[in-house]
């Protein structure tokens, strides 16, 4: 449960769908067409008829910004242009900032020529919403960010004591009351809809109506149960440069359909160094002991599994790392962390008969990688898991150390990096 | 409470809110083994369901009462300020606001994971509004030692044991992570005098109290001589902390790490474990938040493996300073094991009540007689093999399990009219349902109708073994004034013989490596029908001596095995279940023709009544 960023697609049919809840005279379509590597173009130009009527913005829509810097933003085209320009950058490798990655999904929408830029952002702490309004939107924004106008608004309160008509810049002149209509109902939106943050930069005024032109959005995934009606047909995408193997995308799918928590980030899969740490917390330092000696290069994931998950489930999440890491041999052997703090309430002992049973079944192919595996361990049970732990090695033929809350937590650690260079 | 700085005490009474019976049952093992007067937990809170909850006190049960709504609960127990609420994400927030909406209640501990955040922030800005304290969300909870614990945290006895959290210590925890919790408090126990207590706010975002809110009721505790955190990378909450340090908030010694210093080397998208675990600016990653930590004066690691060290450090010098005084230890308390542990650890052991050497449902797969059902299934066994295996415990031989089998198609219905269809049928048609009316039909099965198996079997049997001549027997059972089991028939006779016999009797012949016994019979039921002819082996004489002839020639069962089957009685059970078939079907059939009550006519029955003189004889006699 996170913040999570959405397509800018999905932020403008948001608002196109549900800001005219709580502002009348917003008169904004939504005309936006989303195109995926699988998309039929002239299916597409069927259900959206604009397509081949109007003149056409095409940019990248898959969570980074500053995309007009990196010549990535079709202006004011019409629709063969734009096919064009699709078949020319779908799939392309671009590197935005440090990150490379691969042109999957653009957004279209009509062209509107405009002058004005205006600029407003929402974001949350802990005592309210914060509500950023500017007159010099677009891309000098931070430049100005002296002309930009703060708004708190109360957790509590909400935003009809926020005084806003008397702090806007002057030179709105007669949309003053527009923006200050659009600023409170948009904070509504805001706040209903599940959002954590939401950035319209530029907005402008179109036949005297307002038109968000670029926009960024994150919501908070733990509202999806509230917001199933609003947020139906919705997905969150991976970052930018980061597609989800089979594997990860098996855990999260695990994951989704549990109490417990169930996560998986391959970091490098020919990395010799795998874990598979119970626990948010424990997770994170085993991760920091690894790269402070020295063994970051080598780390190939990143994962934790916690809140008591079942024998099944702990299986499937084993026998996931340890396909992953048997499929290549390295010379040097490879070391399996099977780490954790001391549980409050997870049985450590049903846990590890689900991990038990996925190293017995991967028996040959742990022997053929010659894998270490260093376990360490507390908890409700824990004498019983540590035992099974220990006999399971013996079973295998695959070195295995075994150890409880009397070793500390990270104590595996070093002692499986020990002889192994880096 | 005297003081606002103290959460909890020996004396606080909490609601738990959700039926967690295993963290209610930690809760009041917790309680007992230090010393509490009384059980922490004033009542249960579960929407579904009023009443009680039994539990244990040490090794004594005691009743815990169980309230439908916050409210009432409230009124019952003005005195408890504390609630546990394990509501589930969905109604965490509704059922947090209502509980901080109660004036008792000061303390909520909301644990479930996945709470909005915007819902969080209302919680959480609502409590401090009302001078209320919420954990969480997302969190285990904590603990006071040797005073309350909020359900799971510090998790079993044992290690609550281990790291002496019975009695108080004098370091102050917080930390961000639940589970980290756990083992602070087993590093702490091993470098100091131990924990006095230890909070986990949560993971999330938007805590409903901050680590700084804790750090400053302990910098207040006068109990609390030092202070340890464990912070996390996102978020600014830990320089709040370092602010409060740099302002001479915190004079306490205040030992601190923050995990996620790997985070630098990992690519930007890792998302941790908790929500809150994403560092967007620099400022907000676990190096700068350490290194402004020891420029804030606080003892700081250089790894979260130094951390039990340097807990150690400031806990000497505080005991050399004599800030700390040596503690002296009382004795580690016990608590009585949960039966079910140790069974299974081996520590107990008890004789059992039942013994059972038929199946086995304890493992994976059922096993009958020691065979799992799907190589039962593998190998065909049919339903005569799985008798051979549940009734005799052995596997039979194939004609063997067929004899069964076509001795349970042989009497499964014999129409309407016998005694135990009857009843059945009168049962359905009275309204009661199929069991009942298949039990009053079964209930009928006895020594004249359907039960003479076991008898026949058991008299032809012992006939054979005296050396009886048939004659002998035929004039021993006149003698004795019995009629001879399995010998006799209502309407069947040699003119009108049984075809169920005859089917019986050619199986057997065909199969039966001997059927020395039923040759007997034979021999037997000549002399009976030469006086009368309806005095023919009967269908359940048939079956109980085939069935003795089966066993004697197949090679299973030994002499004393075979003496068991007859001594015990097994062979009734095959017309009880035989039949069972057919009553099914009469008792079906019925409810499917919609049958009415049935009422025997009055023109059937001979009413005679006693006269008036036996009657008054009687009663002056």
């Amino acid at each position: 449960m996170a913040q999570r960023g959405i397509r800018e697609y999905d932020a403008k049919r948001l608002l196109a769908g549900f800001l005219p809840q709580y502002l009348n005279e917003f008169s904004y379509k939504g005309d936006l067409a989303l195109v995926g590597p699988e998309t039929d173009l002239e299916e597409l130009a069927s259900t959206h008829p604009w397509l081949k009527t109007a003149r056409l913005v095409v940019k990248p829509d898959q969570l980074f910004g500053k995309r007009g810097k990196h010549g990535l933003v079709l202006l004011d085209a019409d629709w063969d242009m734009a096919k064009k320009f699709l078949q020319e950058n779908m799939g392309a490798l671009v590197a935005i900032g440090d990150i490379t990655g691969r042109l999957s999904h653009f957004l279209i929408e009509p062209f509107i020529p405009h002058i004005e830029e205006l600029y407003v952002a929402i974001s949350s702490n802990s005592d309210g919403d914060n509500i950023f309004f500017s007159m010099q939107g677009g891309v000098f924004v931070e430049e100005n960010w002296d002309k930009v106008v703060r708004f708190h608004v109360d957790v509590l309160t909400g935003i009809d004591g926020v005084d806003i008509k008397s702090r806007l810049p002057g030179d709105l002149g007669e949309k003053s009351t527009a923006v200050e209509n659009f600023i409170k109902a948009l904070w509504r939106f805001y706040a209903e809809t599940g959002f954590s943050y939401l950035e319209i930069n530029p907005f402008t005024f179109h036949n005297g109506s307002i038109v968000p032109l670029d926009m960024v959005a994150k919501l908070d995934d733990a509202e999806e149960y509230w917001q199933r009606k609003r947020w139906s047909g919705l997905a969150f995408p991976e970052p930018f440069g980061r597609s989800l193997s089979k594997e990860e995308q098996f855990i999260k799918d695990l994951d989704s359909k549990t109490g417990a928590s169930l996560k998986l980030t391959i970091l490098n899969p020919d990395g010799r160094v795998w874990t598979m740490v119970a626990g948010g917390g424990a997770s994170v330092i085993y991760a920091d002991t690894i790269c402070d000696l020295g063994f970051a290069k080598e780390m190939a994931n990143y994962g934790e599994y916690s809140g008591d998950p079942n024998t099944e489930e702990t299986y499937y999440y084993t026998r996931t790392i340890l396909d992953l890491m048997t499929r290549g041999i390295d010379p040097r052997g490879k070391m399996l962390l099977i780490g954790g703090a001391i549980a409050n309430f997870t049985d450590v002992a049903k846990t590890f008969k689900g991990v038990v049973t996925a190293l017995e079944e991967y028996q040959q192919k742990l022997q053929d990688a010659g894998v270490k595996i260093y376990v360490r361990r507390g908890g409700p049970n824990y004498e019983q898991g540590l035992k099974l732990m220990r006999s399971v090695g013996g079973r295998l033929g695959v070195p295995i150390e075994v150890y409880g809350p009397e070793t500390h937590m990270t104590r595996i650690v070093p002692l499986a990096l020990k002889g192994a260079s880096t | 409470m005297s003081q606002n700085y103290v959460l909890f005490d020996r004396n606080t009474k909490a609601f738990v809110y959700g039926y967690q019976t295993n963290a209610i049952q930690r809760m009041l093992d917790f309680d007992y083994i230090c010393n509490r007067p009384d059980p922490s937990i004033s009542a249960i809170i579960n929407p579904s369901r009023a009443g009680i909850h039994k539990a244990f006190w040490g090794s004594k049960e005691i009743i815990l009462p169980m309230y439908r709504s916050i409210a009432l609960a409230v009124k019952a127990y003005p005195e408890a300020d504390v609630m546990v609420n394990f509501a589930s994400h969905r109604s965490a927030f509704d059922t947090t606001m209502e509980a901080i909406a109660e004036k008792s209640i000061r303390v909520v501990a909301v644990i479930a994971e996945g709470v909005p955040e915007r819902q969080s922030r209302i919680m959480s800005a609502t409590a401090k509004k009302q001078g209320k304290i919420i954990i969480g969300p997302a969190t285990v909870g904590g603990m006071t030692a040797g005073a309350f614990r909020i359900g799971n945290t510090a998790g079993t006895i044992e290690n609550i044991i281990a790291s002496k959290l019975y009695r108080p210590g004098c370091v102050g925890f917080v930390s961000k992570s639940g589970g980290m919790l756990n083992e602070a408090f087993n590093i702490i126990s091993r470098n100091s005098d131990g924990i006095y207590e230890g909070v986990a706010i949560g993971g999330d975002r938007y805590p409903g109290s901050t680590m700084l809110d804790h750090i400053l009721r302990y910098e207040e505790n006068p109990a609390i001589k030092m202070i340890a955190c464990l912070g996390e990378l996102g978020g600014e909450d830990e320089y709040r902390i370092i602010s409060a340090l740099k302002e001479g908030k915190i004079k306490k010694p205040l030992v601190a790490w923050v995990t996620g210093t790997c985070s630098p080397v990992l690519p930007a998208s890792v998302q941790f474990g908790h929500a809150g675990a994403k560092a967007d600016t620099q400022k907000e990653t676990a190096q700068a938040k350490n290194e402004a930590f020891r420029e804030a004066g606080a003892y700081v690691p250089t790894s979260f493996d130094g951390y039990g060290d340097c807990v150690r450090q400031v806990f000497e010098m505080l005991l050399s300073q004599g800030i700390v005084l040596p503690l002296i230890e009382p004795e580690a308390p016990r608590i009585p094991a949960d039966y079910s542990k140790a069974l299974a650890s081996g520590d107990i052991r008890k004789p059992t009540t039942f013994i059972c050497t038929v199946s086995d449902d304890s493992g994976e797969e059922v096993l009958y007689a020691g065979k799992r059902l799907s190589a039962v299934l593998e190998d065909k066994m049919g339903i005569g093999g799985v008798i051979g295996l549940l009734w005799f415990k052995k596997e039979l031989p194939d004609y063997a399990a067929g004899f069964i089998e076509l001795v349970l198609q042989i009497v499964a219905d014999h129409g309407p009219a016998v005694s135990g269809a009857h009843n059945a049928i009168v049962a359905s048609c009275a309204g009661k349902d199929l069991v009942s009316s298949l039990c009053s039909g079964l209930l009928t099965i006895g020594p004249r109708f359907g039960g003479a198996i076991d008898d026949a079997a058991r008299e032809f049997k012992h006939a054979r073994e005296a050396d009886l001549t048939p004659e002998q027997f035929v004039n021993d059972m006149k003698r004795k004034g019995i009629n001879i089991p399995g010998i006799g028939h209502k309407i069947k006779s040699v003119k009108n013989p049984d075809k169920r016999v005859q089917l019986l009797i050619s199986y057997a012949k065909a199969k039966f490596p001997s059927t020395e016994l039923l040759n007997y019979a034979l021999q037997v039921e000549e002399l009976t029908t030469a006086k009368k002819g309806n005095l023919i082996l009967n269908v359940d004489g048939c079956i109980g001596i085939l069935f003795l002839d089966l066993m004697t020639s197949c090679k299973v069962f030994s002499k004393a095995e075979i003496d068991e089957v007859v001594r015990l009685g097994y062979l009734n059970g095959l017309f009880a279940l035989g039949r069972s078939i057919g009553l099914i079907g009469h008792i079906l059939d019925q409810k499917r023709l919609g049958s009415r009550l049935y009422r025997h006519p009055a023109e059937d029955i001979a009413y005679m009544m006693p006269s008036p003189e036996d009657i008054e004889c009687k009663r002056r006699a």
